[in-house]
């Protein structure tokens, strides 16, 4: 293990290229990738690996990247590609595919604002236009976490209870190009981590069709095993948090983290950094004697809803920051939450840093003070930080 | 084995189960069954793995857990064979598999949606065999024009006739310098099971294509297909050809530009007949055709010079 001056997009680099390598006594790594404005820092540095036993193909969309994905897993080996925006959109339908070919993949998302009109900044949009794609998602905190989490996706993805593909994401420039202190693990404390992937149905030469036509009821047999092994993700990622921490010497976060919410009146739930901003408005809050206390949704999908419901057990007033906005509804974290706290109580919508606004502890205290002053939701509320 | 033998050489018997199996959903008639069929009589003892996109031959497949072909399959979104390939490919030779991977796609697939995936491959020189069976329309969405589709052909979204001309596919890879580009005949078994062997036994990017009659789109009789390529290939309408790295063109089969011949092959299909498009209007592009094929296999002098 050893401390390194890296942005996120390099430690999800380093994570995908440690974890490649760790699968050479297996089937190996490939790796398809294309560059877009934020992630492309990521798969320059992959570019730059040397793999005994794997390949990065340069290809000429996201939509083939997806696809080399989808073919090297189909054959048994680990695959990896990062992208952002228009990019992920780009290649939604073998997303879609790769999910529902029940394959490994794990990418890492630098978030990033749709277009045109292009925006180049964090937005949760990108990913979240992707939530029913059949994909577990992570939303990172910081750097350590994107590390760590990579390497964790292979072996949630990877694990025979659940065998899905596993969406990183990270937010664009806020942690993409933020250059932190991060440990990165040695390839024998990753190899001990990861064990080879054995993909128990990978393409060999027994005549099968992996993709052929789903009739009615086969499609809803097919669907009700993916919702299933959703269900399956809490359970064996609390396995991997186990071995990791046994390996690597520090534990991921869980999938729901709570900060100083125990006895709060007011909580703050979001996603990603906004969360981070939101744990210090909390300190200063605490500071001035208001009850405050946040509540970061790390896991999207599956929904950790169980988590949260217990969370909000007794709370009278939560508000719930989104970085995206799902235009004529209102913040999709909002939309998803809103029906687990208690009957009666208030959970009011916030949309702030849509396209890279910047979120600071400042706008977090406006949105206690406004919440403080509810007595009843209202539409969501967006506010603009003027960054 | 129920599957008629038309050439001589290795039978069903050799291997162990026919690529194209008995019992699948196909057309009567259809181009693309009697092309995999010689396709399977030329793959012998290779392994293979093949990439189907969403064409009639994804449908092929048949409903899961069943399938109509006999080798392992992946079946793929429509513009996404030759990358999905790609994958296959890259991890065969990882771990020394001998898997030879094969595309098979239909030409919504290959000259539309999947142009720019088959692009990139073919730059990349993926050690991939992509096929395209050309059946000149998207049959699986009950009959539209590509840009495969011929000048002067009714589909249901151009019901006068297509006003363009088809693309010339084959010059486009070829100007890719592939290893290996041809076409072939399901009329003239012996050259097209030539060059599935050459096609399946060189490395690196290799293309084939391959008319593939469509009595449904066609409006053609469905006993009638392989005299209708048989007609195309004799009036020079399809080239049958082979380019190796894109420079040396031989013609394998010589037309003799029999007038009688397409004016046969236009009447016995009832695309053409709402246009009106006659053997008279084709000549000067097939002429042209040849012309830049003659000179593309340098053995004989093209008539004209530019001045």
């Amino acid at each position: 293990m050893a401390g390194r001056l890296i942005s996120a997009n390099h430690a999800a680099a380093l994570a995908a290229t440690l974890a490649g390598r760790a699968n050479r006594t297996a089937r190996g790594f490939c790796s398809g990738v294309y560059p877009i404005t934020p992630s492309t820092e990521c798969m320059e540095l992959l570019c730059n690996q040397e793999f005994e036993k794997g390949e990065v193909v340069r290809v000429e969309s996201e939509h083939s990247a997806m696809a080399v994905c989808i073919g090297a897993a189909a054959s048994g080996a680990r695959t990896f590609t990062t992208s952002s925006s228009n990019g992920l959109a780009l290649m939604a339908e073998n997303v879609v595919s790769a999910a529902l070919l029940r394959l490994p993949v794990v990418m890492v998302a630098a978030n990033r604002a749709l277009g045109p009109p292009w925006n180049l900044w964090a937005d949760h949009g990108d990913t979240l236009l992707l939530r029913d794609s059949g994909w577990v998602q992570f939303y990172c905190a910081d750097n350590q976490e994107v590390l760590d989490t990579v390497l964790c996706a292979y072996r949630l993805a990877e694990d025979h209870r659940v065998l899905l593909p596993v969406l990183v994401c990270q937010e664009g420039f806020v942690l993409s190009h933020t250059t932190t202190r991060t440990e990165v693990p040695s390839q024998e404390e990753v190899d001990r981590f990861l064990p080879p992937l054995e993909l128990p149905a990978r393409l060999r030469d027994t005549p099968r069709a992996l993709g052929g036509v789903d009739v009615p009821g086969v499609a809803e047999a097919h669907r009700a095993q993916h919702h299933e092994a959703m269900a399956r993700v809490f359970e064996v990622y609390r396995e991997v948090q186990d071995a990791f921490e046994r390996e690597l010497g520090r534990r991921p976060a869980d999938p729901v983290v709570p900060y100083r919410a125990e006895d709060a009146d007011l909580l703050v739930v979001s996603m990603g950094t906004i969360a981070v901003t939101a744990q210090r408005a909390v300190d200063e809050a605490r500071a001035r004697g208001e009850r405050l206390g946040a509540v970061r949704v790390r896991t999207f999908r599956p929904s950790p809803a169980e988590q949260l419901a217990a969370i909000f057990r007794g709370k009278r007033r939560i508000a719930v920051i989104d970085r995206d906005l799902s235009l004529g509804f209102g913040g999709v974290l909002w939309g998803e939450v809103r029906g687990l706290a208690e009957p009666g109580a208030v959970v009011q919508g916030y949309v702030i840093g849509v396209g890279g606004g910047d979120v600071r502890p400042e706008h977090v205290a406006a949105v206690a003070a406004d919440l403080a002053a509810r007595t009843a939701a209202g539409r969501p509320v967006l506010m603009e930080t003027g960054a | 084995m129920s599957e008629p033998s038309t050439v001589a050489g290795p039978s069903a018997e050799t291997r162990p189960t026919p690529l194209l199996r008995p019992g699948n959903s196909n057309c009567g008639g259809c181009g693309m069954s009697s092309a995999l069929q010689l396709f399977g009589r030329a793959v012998e003892h290779r392994r293979l793995q093949l990439v189907v996109p969403a064409s009639c031959a994804a449908v092929t497949a048949g409903p899961f857990p069943t399938t109509s072909f006999g080798v392992p399959t992946v079946l793929t979104t429509f513009g996404a064979a030759a990358a999905v390939a790609t994958g296959l490919s890259r991890v065969a030779r990882l771990n020394g598999d001998g898997t030879r991977v094969v595309c098979w796609a239909g030409d919504g697939g290959t000259y539309d949606i999947g142009m720019a995936s088959l692009s990139a491959a073919a730059e990349r020189d993926e050690d991939v065999l992509y096929v395209c069976y050309d059946n000149e329309i998207y049959g699986n969405t009950g009959g539209q024009r590509s840009s495969a589709t011929p000048a002067g052909a009714s589909t249901t979204n151009t019901p006068a006739g297509k006003p363009e001309e088809k693309k010339d596919l084959l010059a486009i890879m070829a100007a890719h310098r592939v290893r290996y580009a041809a076409s072939f005949s399901i009329a003239h078994p012996q050259d097209a099971i030539r060059k599935v062997r050459r096609a399946l036994d060189a490395t690196g990017f290799r293309f084939l294509h391959a008319l593939s009659p469509c009595p449904t789109g066609w409006k053609s009789e469905p006993a009638l297909g392989i005299e209708l390529v048989r007609l195309a290939v004799r009036s020079g309408l399809y080239p049958v050809v082979e380019i190796v790295e894109g420079r040396k063109l031989v013609v394998n089969v010589e037309p003799d530009f029999s007038r009688e011949a397409l004016e046969l092959y236009l009447s016995l299909q009832q695309r053409f007949q709402r246009s009106g498009i006659t053997a008279e209007r084709l000549a000067p592009a097939i002429a042209r055709r040849w012309r830049e094929l003659r000179a593309a296999s340098g053995r004989i002098l093209p008539a004209e010079r530019e001045a």
